[in-house]
């Protein structure tokens, strides 16, 4: 019996098709390889050696693991890990929530729907930087407008926020809450208006109450769009830099610092490139799990939707 | 629930809440120094317009802004072209692999920028790009690049399949389809994609933090949270600054709004 | 004019689903060859792999003897005509007939000329500058057949061009492809699900199923000598009555007993089995007094179709339906206990187990 080794044509057909398609990709693929995989790649290898650019006569020993038995031992990198942890669950629990309330009620609207979306676009278009800035004018003390109106309200002495290790927490979350809930928002909205609004009218005649249709046909309808605005905005919480730097500056002290901010610190200030890289390594693996646990909660179906 | 309707006045609340902070950054912009900080700033009686002529004479905010403009604009004009080539093929043609180079892409998309900024730096340094425009468009890649990919991606998968392959019978090229078909058609996808990717360079703060040395470079984001006051934070300059910030961004929105959230629902793209 | 050949060309999909499985077609310079069966008998597959938008798994495809397989679509100078027309939407008419030509480098003036000439043909020059959206559906589809003919391709492709059309225009543009592909002697393949569209426009019809061609003949070929069962109930309608059957041997005659009658002394010939199936046309069955047909039984439903009458008629004795077609004037209502007379002559014989035809005497 012959073995059949050769081509097929069909087959030839679609290897030049593979080629192409290759060559398109390849521009963009390498553009990213350059600024994205390789520096990636070297913050490891830079991580594994000593690199300090205020010593620089100490050159660049080869130091293996060292790095990151310091980090792992310093008590300051397990309080920004802490301090990254509580931000992220606070804020995206809240974020959800109040987007998914937002939602709802911008999905119950008729007519103006278009403005309001324009309205709960501007806070999340807005830079970070500028988002910071205004609520820390807003808690600003002494005589911030908040403040002003607890003073006004009866509250005699109203916290210095930002000097108060855990009243800091405050305004930065709210600064994040306010830019991103009314992006979760519009995200929820596409998935509420796909819902059939005859279900609801079903259950109304079925005798269910509000919060029956709420949690029985909302919720579950919403899941995987609830599931995309969740990972995304995790992640994302876990790189936050921008809001923090500008409202507290990682203070009082190092109390609100995040590891991005710790790690900014240790290689921009400091200049402890090494050092700086193990932590980067650190946060990219943290990060990067988390990426894969999203991809695979969120299943290849609903994140191969713009391919197929 | 079922669909009640949310009353005008509830509406015009809704967005009075949300848009309450910029309002009030608003009023305490064009407030004169002195006046600063009352509750009966909420509905001012005299509004100056001195913090604003300061930014740009004292403050240099008119060169940020160039920077700004010139570092956005041309990681878009590089992204995007590039972008949708590779996305294109991406979203067309088969090759093995290809649901591995989406999923990295997206993968990508979610690094953390502070992971890569030492190496980016150090790189940056030895292609003497530190402080220039190249060395930040160079590192805004990394973000616009999977950016306009994913979006694009999605964009193109929108066009009826049978308009490319009448293209191919008819005897063009999948490149002459690209150009002559595809492109045209998804013009509204590739404005929005470009508006959403000038949106990021603008706002991006770390990198732009990171790779310049001087106000000669800064971008807006970077002029403004360095704004320093001689003897107490100069709130009035820092909010117009601010707010001169948000200016181009609210107009994009303004004019794009309903294509961007169109772009931003079904390419499934984060915040 | 170019001849196509399909050679063993099977598809699969990555599911291990074939889609195409083995066919093997010829199709002659100038033919008009029909691709007829149900969604998802793989007609439309076929269509896709002779134009090269889809790579055939195995075999070979051959235009005028040489072997294309692996040359793409925009090599391969074959016009194809889409089921929804698939016009360039920010294109002019005038543009959309012109790009075949523009792709292929022939000069402006050479272009003018001939969309020019084509838009005469089929009455739509005042249509020139129009774009697509401004058509209504009759008027794309010609811009689509227009664009096909500027180009004077080997062959021509059209995947159910007629399906988006309202039935009355269905048949009028029925009439005008059969006189074009007339005029201008082409090599067609046309794709349609429709059986009628298939026996009134193909010189020869291949009727597919489930990925696999069953039969390739003329229309009467197919009508009159169908190989098995699927294409027996696939063309021609109303469908074929068909029935299981016994075959009894008693003192060296065969009787047949089918769907509640028996019919004996049948000359079932060479037919060296016991169980067989049995076809036969509802107009080639005749009323008959309730005592001296084959079979009787009960009208249950009567539809008129025009010239002729459509009889669903319960057998008794069983419970099985016989569809009978009698001239619209003979007066049958619902209810009516009648009889009926398969014309023996006219029963077609296949294989229980395969559906395949047997060949009977």
């Amino acid at each position: 019996m012959r073995r059949v080794t050769e081509i097929t044509g069909g087959r030839q057909m679609q290897r030049t098709e593979a080629r192409l398609g290759w060559a398109m990709a390849l521009p963009a693929l390498s553009v990213i390889a350059l600024v994205a995989i390789g520096p990636i790649l070297w913050a490891i290898w830079e991580s594994l050696h000593l690199h300090d650019l205020r010593m620089p006569w100490l050159g660049r020993r080869f130091i293996g693991a060292q790095n990151y038995i310091e980090a792992f031992s310093d008590s300051r990198f397990w309080d920004a890990i802490g301090h990254t942890v509580v931000f992220a669950a606070a804020s995206v629990t809240i974020e959800l929530v109040v987007g998914l309330a937002l939602a709802m009620a911008v999905d119950s609207m008729t007519r103006g729907r278009g403005v309001v979306r324009t309205a709960m676009l501007l806070p999340w278009a807005v830079p970070t930087v500028v988002v910071g800035l205004v609520w820390r004018f807003m808690f600003e003390t002494p005589g911030g407008l908040v403040n002003t109106i607890l003073v006004r309200a009866g509250v005699t002495a109203p916290p210095i926020w930002f000097a108060d290790p855990v009243a800091a927490w405050v305004p930065v979350i709210l600064a994040d809450v306010w830019k991103t809930a009314p992006f979760v928002a519009i995200l929820l909205l596409a998935g509420l208006q796909v819902i059939d609004t005859s279900l609801y009218e079903a259950a109304q005649i079925d005798g269910a109450s509000s919060w029956q249709q709420f949690t029985r046909i909302t919720l579950p309808l919403l899941r995987p769009a609830l599931l995309v605005a969740l990972i995304f905005r995790t992640v994302d919480a876990f790189r936050v830099f921008d809001v923090i730097y500008v409202m507290t500056g990682g203070g009082p002290g190092t109390a609100t610092e995040p590891i991005a901010l710790y790690t900014f610190s240790a290689l921009l200030e400091n200049l402890r490139f090494g050092f700086g890289s193990a932590l980067s390594v650190i946060i990219f693996t943290v990060t990067f799990v988390l990426a894969l646990v999203a991809i695979r909660l969120m299943g290849r179906r609903a994140l191969l939707e713009p391919m197929s | 629930m079922s669909r009640r309707i949310l009353r005008p006045w509830a509406i015009a609340l809704l967005i009075a809440a949300i848009l309450f902070p910029l309002y009030w950054a608003v009023i305490s912009s064009l407030t004169p120094e002195s006046e600063r900080f009352g509750l009966s700033n909420l509905l001012p009686t005299r509004l100056v317009s001195d913090h604003y002529r300061a930014v740009f004479t004292e403050r240099g905010l008119g060169t940020a802004v160039r920077n700004s403009i010139v570092v956005a604009g041309l990681t878009t004009l590089v992204s995007v072209p590039v972008g949708a080539l590779c996305a294109y093929a991406l979203a067309r043609l088969h090759f093995r692999f290809r649901t591995l180079v989406l999923t990295s892409i997206l993968a990508i998309s979610m690094f953390p920028q502070i992971s890569i900024v030492s190496p980016l730096y150090l790189l940056l340094r030895e292609l003497r790009l530190i402080d220039t425009y190249g060395g930040l468009v160079l590192p805004y890649l990394t973000f616009a690049m999977p950016l306009t990919i994913w979006l694009l991606v999605g964009f193109f998968r929108q066009l009826p399949r049978e308009l490319e392959e009448a293209a191919l019978m008819d005897g063009a090229s999948r490149l002459r389809t690209l150009w002559t078909i595809v492109l045209p058609l998804s013009w509204p996808g590739l404005a929005t994609t470009a508006i959403l990717t000038f949106l990021y360079c603008w706002n991006e703060f770390l990198f732009a933090l990171c790779f310049t040395l001087g106000p000669e470079r800064y971008t807006v984001p970077v002029a403004i949270a360095l704004f320093r006051g001689q003897y107490q934070v100069p709130w009035g300059q820092i909010l117009a600054g601010a707010l001169i910030a948000t200016v181009p961004v609210a107009a994009l929105i303004f004019v794009a709004q309903r294509r961007i959230v169109a772009g931003l629902t079904s390419g499934a793209v984060k915040g | 004019m170019a001849s196509i050949s399909l050679e063993c060309v099977s598809k699969y999909f990555a599911e291990g689903v074939a889609a195409v499985r083995d066919v093997q077609l010829e199709i002659a310079h100038g033919e008009l060859l029909v691709l007829v069966g149900p969604s998802g008998s793989g007609k439309s597959t076929v269509l896709r792999l002779i134009a090269g938008l889809d790579a055939p798994t195995s075999g070979r495809i051959l235009i005028d003897r040489e072997d294309v397989t692996a040359v793409p679509p925009q090599h391969r100078d074959l016009a194809m005509v889409f089921q929804s027309y698939a016009l360039y939407p920010h294109k002019t008419v005038r543009e959309n007939l012109a790009f075949g030509l523009q792709m292929r480098h022939v000069e402006t003036a050479q272009i003018d000329e001939r969309v020019q000439d084509v838009a005469k043909v089929l009455g739509i020059e005042m249509l020139l500058d129009r774009r697509p959206s401004a058509l209504s559906g009759g008027q794309r589809q010609r811009v689509a057949l227009g664009r096909a003919i500027v180009r004077n391709p080997k062959a021509f492709l059209l995947d159910e061009p007629l399906s988006n059309l309202d039935p009355v225009l269905r048949v009028e543009t029925r009439m005008e492809l059969a006189l074009l592909h007339r005029r201008l002697e082409s090599t067609m393949v046309y794709v349609t699900h429709d059986q009628e569209e298939a026996m009134t426009l193909g010189s020869r019809i291949a009727v597919m199923h489930d990925g696999a061609l069953e039969q390739v003949a003329a229309p009467m070929d197919l009508y009159d000598r169908p190989a098995n069962t699927f294409v027996a109930g696939f063309i021609g309608s109303p469908a074929m009555n068909i029935w299981p059957g016994t075959i009894v041997s008693a003192g060296g005659r065969l009787s047949l007993r089918v769907n509640g009658f028996q019919w004996d002394d049948l000359a079932v010939g060479d037919l060296d089995r016991d169980r067989v199936l049995v076809g036969i046309r509802p107009h080639d069955v005749d009323l008959a007094p309730t005592d001296g047909g084959d079979g009787t039984g009960r009208v249950e439903v009567v539809e008129p179709l025009g010239p002729t009458t459509l009889l669903h008629v319960r057998v008794e004795g069983s419970d099985s339906r016989v569809r009978i077609v009698i001239a619209a004037n003979t007066r049958v209502v619902a209810g009516d206990r009648i009889g009926f007379r398969p014309r023996r002559e006219r029963l077609h014989w296949f294989d229980d187990q395969s559906g395949r035809r047997l060949a009977a005497e």
